[in-house]
């Protein structure tokens, strides 16, 4: 085929197939589409940019040493969060061993003893359904069994048991997805050693899927740590002046205390300031722990 | 040579250890225990949801519960369950409006426009705003997005439906984003090639092509964004207060399941009430109704998905 020949047919060619105009419009819509797809995007992260510097904002002035090293009151200058803050740590205290334990435990069992059959998958399915519960439910099954059938009130070890419960799916799936992600050919190296079945796990598997764990239980602590409403249907007392000491004392926790403050907001006006200070200390507590969880897994993830 | 004797070693050692073998027999039942407590949590939510909330139910009449009246703490109490699920609804019904076409779009950026530089800054962005605890969010709609609206709407009360469930809408975003995103991306990109050698643009390419391909992951993420919504509890407590009015008015304050229930346990309700049973028999639909939304979800991301 000679140049000329393409030349000559190059001209009818879209005349035949398409129409200028309508291939000019739908140009232009791909366009404004893309246009659009991205301004609800950054819709999306303008509102997180508004609610940051807005509850920044409002808390300025309020956010300060004293704030954090003082004890609650109901006068809002005097009041400060110290109390609040071992509150929540307590309630960690309880949360991270238990999930830890259970978790990986339930993981190890899920991944490396349970045959693959139909009890495995009626666990993975209970799971991954045990997720997606309202956490209210979790604070109703909290008060029914830990507050008032094994008598522990509002107690720490009462919200630390209904945390734990709640944010045991994303610890097993976690691990799961870590102990799944251990290579073959060591397990086969441990066997060929000699090592036992737990052996291996102990010495082998686990220390190799320990970040991937710990990345997910950060996550699970997180989730833990903000979320308010199994507390609330705990029955946590509104005004708790005193400094808790042990896992049966009563507390309030850092979301819990946002929760209280807003409410009464209409009571004394003050309160949206402490409670927008309360939300800073929190936020600033998540993205610690989280910035923790990313740099665990990106300095000991290893690749096989 | 070294290595040699170390594993020798350690073969005669684990010959010998007796106390090895047991514990490897023990602890396939230990973590067996530890596998059946999520299996014990199910039962025991199940367990006291039916118990407790089945006195309701066998206490107050079927007509009284599908009744537009609830005034749980009268003196002439009446448990109509309708102002609750109304309110429950219509707070769905706005979030979902919010986080559909924000989280779509935002799936379909990031999954068919986006270069990879500008998607690696812009989705951790979007997966703070999951992180972010919805107690944040319901002081955010109650002191920032009310007063916002009320410039634009003066007949908007201090509690309202509109201004949660707007929020409630952005914290489901990027659950909507994400798993959105996911099901997208899972489309070979051999079919996005053949499209575009056709001459398609990439918005044909997206509603023609991808999109029908990834339409289960698609609905399976928007079902779960209402499970969210219903479940969601703190944003529709602080937002959109405690009236147990039957409205579809979304200026005014009403009261979802979830907001029911918390109002209920932080108030004096004794044990052994009906108002009492009252909170399990609405969990109970509240726990029902999420369980088959996420089974529901399920069911269609495995039953209709395409396999390329």
């Amino acid at each position: 085929m000679s140049i000329e020949s393409i030349d000559s047919r190059e001209p009818h060619f879209p005349k035949m197939y398409m129409s200028k105009g309508n291939f000019n419009r739908r140009i232009l819509l791909d366009k404004i589409a893309r246009k659009l797809f991205l301004s609800a995007t950054l819709l999306a992260l303008l509102v997180l940019g508004v609610l940051i510097f807005r509850i920044s904002s409002q808390s300025i002035g309020w956010l300060n040493i004293k704030f954090l090293t003082s004890n609650l009151s109901i006068f809002p200058e005097k009041a400060g969060i110290y109390g609040v803050i071992l509150g929540s740590l307590w309630l960690m205290l309880i949360v991270a061993p238990i999930t830890l334990i259970i978790g990986v435990s339930t993981a190890i069992y899920l991944e490396e003893y349970a045959s693959k059959g139909k009890v495995r998958e009626f666990i993975r399915i209970n799971i991954s359904n045990l997720a997606g519960v309202p956490s209210v439910i979790f604070g109703l099954l909290g008060l029914t069994v830990f507050g008032r059938l094994f008598n522990l009130g509002s107690s720490i070890l009462a919200g630390g048991l209904t945390m734990s419960l709640l944010v045991l799916p994303i610890v097993v799936v976690a691990s799961q997805e870590a102990i799944r992600a251990v290579p073959n050919f060591l397990r086969d190296a441990s066997y060929a050693m000699g090592a036992t079945k737990w052996v291996t796990m102990r010495t082998v598997i686990l220390p190799v899927a320990l970040p991937g764990i710990l990345t997910g239980s950060i996550l699970a602590l997180s989730r833990a740590i903000g979320e308010t409403a199994p507390l609330v249907v705990l029955g946590i007392p509104t005004l708790i002046l005193k400094i808790p000491t042990g896992i049966m004392d009563d507390f309030t926790a850092l979301p819990i205390q946002i929760y209280y403050w807003t409410l009464d907001t209409v009571l004394v006006p003050e309160y949206i300031n402490l409670a927008a200070a309360t939300i800073i200390v929190l936020l600033v507590v998540l993205f610690l722990m989280n910035t923790t969880a990313i740099l665990i897994r990106n300095k000991f993830q290893r690749r096989y | 040579m070294v290595k040699t004797i170390q594993v020798r070693e350690l073969i005669s050692k684990n010959i010998k250890s007796t106390k090895n073998k047991y514990v490897d027999k023990l602890m396939p039942y230990i973590f067996f225990v530890a596998a059946s407590i999520s299996i014990i949590t199910t039962i025991g939510i199940v367990y006291t949801l039916i118990f407790d909330g089945l006195k309701f139910f066998r206490e107050v009449p079927l007509r009284e519960i599908f009744s537009t009246r609830l005034a749980p703490l009268a003196s002439n109490p009446s448990f109509g369950i309708l102002p609750i699920i109304n309110g429950t609804i219509i707070t769905s019904i706005i979030a979902m409006c919010v986080a559909i076409p924000i989280g779509l779009s935002t799936a379909i950026y990031l999954s068919e426009y986006a270069s990879d530089k500008v998607r690696k800054k812009i989705k951790p962005l979007v997966e703070v705003l999951a992180g972010i605890p919805t107690i944040v969010y319901g002081f955010f709609a109650y002191s920032f997005v009310t007063p916002l609206l009320m410039t634009i709407i003066p007949d908007l009360g201090a509690k309202n439906a509109l201004s949660p469930g707007i929020v409630m809408g952005i914290m489901i975003t990027p659950l909507v984003a994400s798993l959105s995103e996911d099901a997208m991306n899972s489309v070979p990109n051999e079919m996005r090639e053949g499209a575009l050698a056709l001459g398609s643009t990439k918005l044909e390419v997206t509603f023609k092509v991808v999109i029908p391909a990834a339409i289960s992951g698609i609905i399976a993420s928007f079902v779960l964004g209402i499970s969210r919504a219903v479940g969601e509890t703190m944003i529709v407590v602080i937002g959109s207060g405690s009236s147990k009015n039957f409205t579809f008015d979304i200026t005014q304050s009403m009261q979802t399941m979830t907001a029911y229930i918390v109002e209920f346990t932080s108030g004096d309700a004794g044990s052994g009430t009906l108002g009492y049973y009252s909170l399990y028999a609405v969990g109970l639909l509240l726990f029902v109704f999420t369980l088959l939304m996420n089974l529901l979800a399920q069911y269609i991301s495995r039953k209709y998905r395409e396999e390329y």
